[in-house]
């Protein structure tokens, strides 16, 4: 089945992978090791001196309470968002897929909130679910319940959630809705005939050979939820209220350029590089032994 | 190399620029201000610019304050620092401790030879900025201090007399009573509260919130903000939050807006909220003196500031700093400042600058704009009241501003909020110490 293609020589097939090491040496492993480096000394902020403490600033980091808190908090941040950006776009994308006229308008609809940057989502989700002027919480003081995320952990962390999901539910539907037009026919018309209705045939037959793109979006969707929520966090919590909020890239940002504490942020860079790293293996370990290509 | 390459395209671009603009030598100025602060900034550059030939300095809007400072610290580090660099309070110890990075407004002025008496300017204000002893380091640019404000038609409107005494907390925790029983939903909300409710409290009672003269005696300090006074006020806002007597709003100024709409009764916030609640409140409103418990501590003892100072880097030639001088001395005079003061409602720096003002007549026509002025000014400063020093101070306000919210909410105590604090506060300052030895 695989297909391969044997060069002669070897200036062609470097000059052809050359581009891409080159961007991943410059932009990926040379800062990484940087921050490795810098992982080893408490820096002053201006780059005057620095003091090294071999694994001093990872001692630091894992006696501190808080720290090791905010590991559950991304646990459960990052889970939430997975399923909250995942669940609604198979639906939006399945429901799409069944429309014969205006699908293209839908879609193109439900593509929109993708181009809205994550701290501009955060801005209007803010608005929103302001504690005194959000509409949101406006009509929710009309039903009787007394919406305050500034001060309720639990109402934090759903909507920060709920804003960093949001843009995500449309990047996660456009690969979802090329999936199911990829889905042959002839495989779900033959279960029909068989008799098998609309949820029997998606649950045995769509979302199997789904799974590929599933698997794809699980991995992309975590990597997402572990490092570009900084945006939505920053404008709606600033990591509150109390810590309900803080995740580990939050940390990372407010450690090293509020509190210039550079050697501090960047042992907590390495230890979420490994996080993430340990994190995709396991998916490819466990979670890709279920997908069907 | 770097270095090198930057210098070569310089000398290119210098050599390269129209002879017309004789030999002026640029002065680089980094702020934080936006919109008509921005605007009052560009109007002084402006009028220094045109006041004299020597010298052009160059203003440039770098972000927030913390994004203005990360912009100077990076630039640093790149061997491409401005020459003056405004950074808001909490930084100063940062600042302070980069000796190789920075260097002394008093000995800027000596070497420049621009007028400079470091005796004009308002004790309170230089004192944060001034060394143990009596050296200026940083300029005082924008500096503003916590006061009460009060919506008048609100408390007329809960039955309560708007001329009522609200100059001590213990008179306040009546009123805050009664205008709930009034009917008021929104009796007191705050701005910034560890910096009016933690910081100012303790140097308004004269009782330490950091050892070591808050900090400026030494890096070695530890905070010592869980005495009896910090607490006790806490505790006692924590009853206000559960009797909905205080409406806590956020940790930055978004108690603002709620006061501005006249949907809260007072609120305490810095002096400087003037343009923006004149601008906006369609109710009757007046500046008070902010509250103090009476018979805690020495108070009231004076509070302390907020805002930024400018900052001259290291790295420049001996002309540069010649113009340096000249622009921080022309921030100072008396018409400059004056100005300033009475446009943004900052304090003035210097003594000559509030003088001109109350003989211009501003204070009667705008009452209450010197409440802020007095409270400042009205005692000397002590070790406790002077300001307070300490490195990685925004992350300390950050965590005392994450157990304040645990008091709030009722899942603290005062006093285990404060602990709390001071321990988490007290590893950060033991990091920063190290960084600095």
């Amino acid at each position: 089945m695989e297909k391969r293609v044997t060069f002669r020589g070897w200036l062609l097939p470097l000059c052809l992978i050359a581009p891409q090491v080159i961007i991943s040496v410059v932009f990926f492993f040379y800062p990484a090791g940087q921050a490795i480096w810098q992982s080893l000394f408490i820096p002053d902020p201006f780059g005057l001196s620095m003091q090294y403490v071999g694994l001093g600033n990872f001692e630091y980091l894992l006696s501190d309470k808080f720290y090791r808190a905010s590991f559950v908090t991304t646990g459960v941040f990052s889970v939430l968002v997975t399923l909250a950006s995942m669940i609604p776009a198979l639906f939006l994308a399945v429901l799409a897929d069944r429309l014969i006229k205006g699908s293209g308008v839908y879609r193109t609809l439900l593509i929109w909130p993708y181009a809205v940057a994550p701290a501009v989502a955060g801005v209007l989700w803010l608005f929103m679910f302001n504690t005194r002027v959000g509409v949101v919480s406006w009509y929710l003081g009309q039903l009787g319940y007394d919406w305050n995320h500034v001060l309720n952990g639990s109402e934090a962390m759903g909507l920060v959630v709920v804003a960093s999901a949001w843009g995500r539910i449309s990047y996660n539907f456009l690969f979802f809705f090329a999936a199911l037009q990829a889905v042959p026919r002839s495989v779900i018309e033959a279960a029909a005939i068989d008799g098998a209705r609309f949820w029997r045939r998606f649950f045995t037959i769509v979302l199997p050979l789904l799974s590929p793109t599933t698997f794809f979006l699980l991995v992309v969707n975590v990597v997402y939820s572990f490092f570009e929520t900084f945006g939505v966090i920053h404008t709606i919590t600033s990591g509150g209220p109390q810590q309900s909020t803080t995740i580990l890239v939050y940390k990372v940002f407010a450690d090293g350029f509020v509190g210039q504490d550079l050697g501090s942020s960047s042992a907590q860079s390495v230890i979420l590089l490994v996080v993430v790293g340990l994190l995709t293996v396991l998916q490819f370990k466990f979670v890709e032994k279920r997908v069907h290509y | 190399m770097k270095k090198i390459v930057f210098g070569a395209l310089a000398a290119a671009t210098t050599a390269m620029s129209p002879i017309g603009a004789y030999a002026q030598t640029e002065v680089q100025f980094w702020h934080a201000f936006t919109g008509r602060l921005g605007e009052l900034v560009a109007a002084q550059v402006e009028e220094f610019n045109n006041s004299q030939s020597d010298y052009k300095i160059v203003a440039s809007h770098k972000g927030n304050y913390s994004e203005t400072l990360n912009a100077g610290i990076a630039a640093f580090r790149a061997g491409e620092q401005p020459h003056i660099l405004m950074v808001f309070e909490v930084g100063t110890a940062t600042m302070m401790a980069a000796e190789g990075a920075i260097k002394p407004v008093y000995e800027v002025m000596a070497e420049s030879g621009a007028e400079f008496d470091p005796d004009a300017y308002i004790g309170a204000v230089k004192g944060y900025y001034t060394t143990t002893d009596g050296q200026m380091l940083s300029l005082p640019f924008n500096s503003s201090t916590p006061v009460l404000w009060v919506n008048r038609d609100a408390m007329e409107a809960a039955g309560v007399d708007p001329d009522t005494d609200l100059s001590t907390w213990q008179n306040v925790d009546e009123v805050l009573g009664q205008l709930k029983a009034g009917g008021e939903d929104c009796p007191l909300v705050t701005a910034w509260q560890s910096w009016i409710h933690v910081e100012n409290l303790s140097a308004y009672h004269d009782v330490p919130f950091a050892t070591q003269e808050n900090g400026f005696a030494g890096l070695d300090t530890e905070l010592a903000l869980n005495g009896e006074a910090q607490v006790a006020h806490l505790a006692k806002m924590g009853e206000w939050a559960k009797d909905g007597e205080f409406i806590y709003t956020g940790r930055r100024n978004e108690g603002g807006a709620n006061f501005r709409s006249g949907e809260c009764a007072l609120f305490t916030e810095s002096s400087a909220g003037y343009a923006g609640i004149k601008d906006e409140a369609e109710f009757d409103f007046d500046v008070r003196p902010l509250p103090y418990w009476e018979g805690v501590g020495n108070a009231p003892q004076n509070t302390i500031i907020g805002g930024a100072s400018l900052w001259v880097m290291q790295g420049h030639e001996a002309e540069e700093y010649k113009g340096v001088g000249e622009f921080l001395s022309f921030l100072s005079s008396t018409p400059v400042q004056a100005k300033w003061h009475q446009d943004t409602g900052y304090l003035p720096i210097t003594t000559a600058a509030g003088e001109a003002t109350r003989e211009a007549g501003f204070y009667e026509e705008n009452p209450g704009t010197d409440v802020a002025v007095k409270q400042m000014t009205a005692n000397e400063p002590t070790a406790n009241s002077k300001g307070i020093r300490l490195g990685s101070f925004d992350q300390i306000r950050g965590i005392i501003d994450e157990e304040l919210e645990g008091v709030w909410a009722g899942d603290k105590t005062a006093q285990e909020a404060m602990d709390s604090a001071k321990e988490r506060g007290d590893a950060l300052l033991r990091r920063f110490e190290q960084a600095n030895k």
